[in-house]
């Protein structure tokens, strides 16, 4: 246990035992400048001075909004450190999402990366009365403002050095007064229902959660780990400041988004968590980079790949590995497999993690097959991220692991997953009737998932819950299991499926503009447009046969049996998705309820109007017909019964 | 009033017997943005030509701020802060994003041959100063993921920005851009504008456009200078230019006058 009760406690602590350790590192302008425990002591103390010195208060709320920046974390426990409460956004958040969250989370500074966030926040400053100041921290092309609540973090940490020699020891002082049920970070979930609710995460939740993560991995100081996913997500706020805090690892900020790829590589982190889009993303850099390499290579590549595929599914299956698999492995490491995890940038790592989204087992084993050491974890919001993780020795692209320590989990009558934890929240912000139903009378989470426990006594889940219906027959339906098939295949995107209720299981299915415009590129289609490209006849048998493929994995009720390639991708501008891109069900239903009546009316084709929202707000209307496709193979029981 | 930065005064330029830049007066103050307009061939680029010194004036002379660059190679003109786009990108195609940028510091590089090879010291600091003042220009138009790249293996719209950083690497008081923004998509363009307010408040630079998208010169401009066969016709803010009859005419032909007689 640890003795410090909150975040910027630990900050205070590791400034002490570990000054000049490198805390974080950012690149800037081509270079990682690195940052020790001290100077991050120091940068957040002058920091918290100055909010101290605009009369920031216990219980104030401050909002970071932009890419991994130092700053921004250092903003966020420089609040803590006043007893205030973070609130992270997603820099891609639109106008309505902003203020929402801003709004119902009553906060009084944001603070953002730079002029494309700043002009997002003064669009929206009417609507914000409760807001007292906004911060920038990179000044280019902000000179020019003249808005007096607009201020330069410079600015802030000038006037708190100035507050700091007329207060000495403030600071400190209030950083004593903390305890641990203090409200540190409130995190707006996305919300595939409804609009989101602020899951309030106390410091003692999310240390503890930290706790039970460094419990049950090898996690050290040592570690280099790399700050890129959104700092709204839980995930990011629990690796790259909780668990960054508490073990002492050094965190760093890739130069931008567009070099996150080249700063990986460079930087070589020793442990990765990445959502699976992440990790078919890489796969598909090594798929695309084999094919295009010389016949010898490619060759060589090819039979080390599925030697390393067959060693892997031995391991899996718990069978030893004959001598001479064993030395083909040690040669392909020398020749293949170090190389290629030296391009990925994944070459020190020595636990790599995928949660969030189920992925694809054959993506997941090919990364173990190739000496990454990836496995599963589960972790939901109101529970600081952290739930449960897969052992290095039982990696399994089904299951989400065992519990971590301290945190125990039970399957109710209707197969939801409950979890009962040390980090489970301290309520939804401002809304007492959904955090009592979203606890059970004995203190349990329901985490809205619908799961098992398998004999190994790993979680294996397999839905939301409440999607979880019934064929018309009876059978069993879980939409995001199917999707997730689906969604397997790399010419696959999106998939919304239906089924609840009905005769058969029909899909909508977005495709992968790039993975599908490299393949009509290759067989010389010509397109113009993602729509142009979806309504080609090629593209619409390619499909096919994926969806088919899926199909054969399946129980015969749960096939698909007829579906549509969609005329745009769906978007979490449009509200389609969230912007951790779950499918927003209900709000889908509705809004293409037309063409799900044509799915099951048996018609040959349906005329898809489609709104397009704009980043800027702004918003257009495409039409087209779109065919409607019979997955071949069935025929019987297309038609369903006219609805009453 | 700001100081005049820049003044062509009656300059003129013949090719043979034909005219391309007829007795064009035109003046630009410290830290505007000004764009030169007109039909094709009306003598936009040359008059830019004639600025940069590529071209010399038949007769005419150009100042800059005080100093008479009329008669100067355009390599002094560079040195005195004139730096140019131009239409067809001029780049180095085999070398890096980074390397073509720097070349762009080369009127600022001070260090002789021999402490250059030798790298120790001087040479040593300075080559660390153009480094940093080419990766502010990097950060400052969003090239961060492409700097090691060879000029070959970029697309088009990339290669105009970095040609536009190359000019910035020159520190220029002066700006001169030649259709920075042709052959783009509506993005690109908007991108492009973005960049070139933002260099002008940022640095104060003064810009000279040559641009053919009609919105993105009138947005952008503090004032517009319209060309046609040579001639100056027009001079004015956006809003004025627009409603000049000489423009229209220039523009949509001699029909607009007679408002029904069209040719």
């Amino acid at each position: 246990m640890s003795a410090e009760v909150t975040l910027p406690a630990l900050l205070r602590r590791n400034s002490l035992t570990t000054p000049g350790r490198t805390a974080m590192r950012e690149k800037r302008r081509g270079i990682w400048r690195p940052l020790t425990w001290r100077d991050y002591w120091q940068a957040v103390h002058d920091f918290a001075s100055g909010l101290a010195a605009i009369g920031f208060r216990r219980g104030d709320k401050l909002s970071v909004i932009g890419d991994n920046r130092p700053r921004l974390y250092m903003a966020q426990i420089a609040a803590q450190c006043l007893g205030g409460i973070a609130v992270p956004v997603y820099q891609d958040s639109i106008a309505a999402e902003l203020v929402f969250v801003l709004e119902h989370a009553e906060v009084a500074v944001v603070v953002a990366e730079d002029q494309e966030q700043v002009d997002k926040i003064l669009s929206l400053r009417d609507r914000l009365p409760r807001l007292r100041l906004l911060v920038y921290d990179n000044p280019l092309g902000l000179a020019q403002y003249n808005v007096p609540f607009l201020r330069a973090f410079d600015e802030i940490d000038e006037e708190g050095r100035k507050f700091a020699d007329a207060h000495p020891g403030y600071v400190e002082a209030e950083l004593g007064k903390g305890t641990p049920d203090d409200i540190a970070l409130l995190v707006y979930t996305s919300g595939t229902t409804g609009r989101s609710k602020g899951v309030m995460l106390s410091h003692a939740n999310l240390i503890a959660s930290g706790e039970a993560l460094a419990a049950s991995e090898d996690i050290r100081a040592s570690e280099e780990w790399l700050c890129y996913l959104p700092m709204a997500w839980v995930g990011d706020a629990l690796y790259s400041t909780v668990m960054s805090l508490l073990v002492g690892f050094t965190c760093n900020c890739p130069e931008s988004p567009r070099t996150l790829l080249r700063d990986l590589r460079e930087l070589g982190p020793t442990a990765f968590l990445g959502p699976p889009r992440i990790w078919e993303n890489l796969l598909t850099s090594v798929q695309v980079k084999a094919a295009d390499a010389t016949p010898l290579k490619r060759k060589i590549f090819e039979i080390f790949r599925d030697l390393a595929a067959r060693a892997e599914l031995r391991r899996s299956d718990g069978r030893p590995l004959p001598p001479l698999m064993r030395l083909g492995l040690a040669v392909g490491d020398v020749l293949v497999f170090g190389p290629v995890r030296d391009q990925l940038g994944l070459g020190r790592v020595r636990w790599a993690y995928t949660g969030g989204a189920p992925l694809g087992p054959d993506a997941f084993r090919f990364f173990r097959s190739f000496g990454i050491n990836l496995k599963q974890i589960y972790g939901v919001t109101e529970l600081c991220g952290v739930t449960s993780v897969q052992p290095d020795s039982e990696a399994d692209p089904n299951t989400v692991g065992r519990m971590c320590r301290g945190i125990d989990v039970q399957i109710a009558s209707n197969g939801e997953v409950l979890v009962r934890s040390p980090g489970a929240f301290r309520g939804y912000y401002r809304e007492l009737n959904e955090t009592q139903a979203a606890l059970t009378e004995h203190g349990w989470l329901r985490t809205g998932d619908a799961g098992f426990v398998d004999s190994r006594g790993h979680l294996v889940v397999i839905d939301r819950a409440k999607d979880v219906g019934k064929l018309a027959d009876g059978s069993p339906f879980a939409p995001q299991y199917l999707e997730n098939k689906l969604k397997f295949s790399p010419y696959i995107n999106e998939a919304v499926t239906f089924g609840d209720t009905r005769a058969f299981v029909a899909a909508m299915i977005a495709i992968n503009f790039e993975t599908v415009g490299k393949w009509a590129e290759r067989r010389g289609i010509a397109y113009t447009s993602f729509q142009d490209l979806s309504a080609h006849p090629a593209v619409r048998a390619l499909v096919r046969d994926e969806v088919q493929r899926c199909n054969a994995s399946l129980p015969t009720a749960a096939r698909v049996r007829r579906f549509l390639l969609l005329n745009k991708e769906l978007d979490a501008d449009d509200n389609e998705i969230t912007r951790t891109r779950k499918v927003r069900r209900r709000f889908i239903a509705e809004k293409y309820n037309a063409v799900i009546e044509a799915l099951y009316g048996g018609a040959s084709n349906v005329d898809l109007v489609t709104d397009i929202t704009f980043e800027d707000g702004r918003k257009t209307t495409i039409r087209s017909s779109v065919p409607i496709e019979n997955a071949e193979g069935i025929t019987e029981g297309l038609m369903e019964p006219a609805h009453a | 009033m700001a100081a005049l930065e820049l003044s062509a005064v009656a300059v003129s330029k013949y090719f043979g017997g034909v005219c391309a830049v007829d007795k064009v007066t035109f003046t630009v103050r410290k830290g505007e943005i000004v764009s030169v307009i007109g039909p094709n061939g009306a003598g936009k680029t040359s008059l830019l030509n004639l600025i940069s010194g590529f071209f010399r004036p038949d007769s005419g002379a150009i100042l800059l701020g005080e100093v008479n660059i009329t008669r100067r190679r355009p390599s002094e003109i560079a040195r005195l802060g004139v730096a140019r786009t131009f239409q067809n990108i001029a780049l180095f195609t085999g070398l890096t994003v980074l390397d073509n940028i720097l070349l762009g510091r080369h009127v600022h590089m001070r260090a002789g041959l021999v402490a250059s090879l030798v790298f120790l010291g001087p040479a040593r600091d300075e080559q660390i100063a153009h480094r940093a003042r080419a990766e502010e220009i990097i950060e400052f138009l969003k090239l961060d993921d492409v700097r090691k790249q060879p000029i070959a293996a970029l697309p088009y719209g990339l290669r105009k920005r970095v040609e536009l950083g190359r000019a910035l690497a020159l520190e220029p008081k002066v700006l001169l851009l030649d259709e920075p923004m042709g052959g783009m998509n509506q993005e690109e363009k908007e991108d492009i504008a973005r960049f070139i307010l933002d260099i002008n408040a940022e640095w104060d630079t003064t810009i000279i456009l040559i641009e053919h998208d009609m919105g993105v010169v009138m947005d952008i401009s503090d004032r517009v200078a319209v060309l046609d066969h040579g001639r100056k016709i027009a001079e004015g803010s956006p809003k004025e230019v627009q409603q000049d009859p000489a423009v229209l005419k220039a523009y949509l032909g001699r029909g607009v006058t007679t408002a029904t007689g069209g040719r």
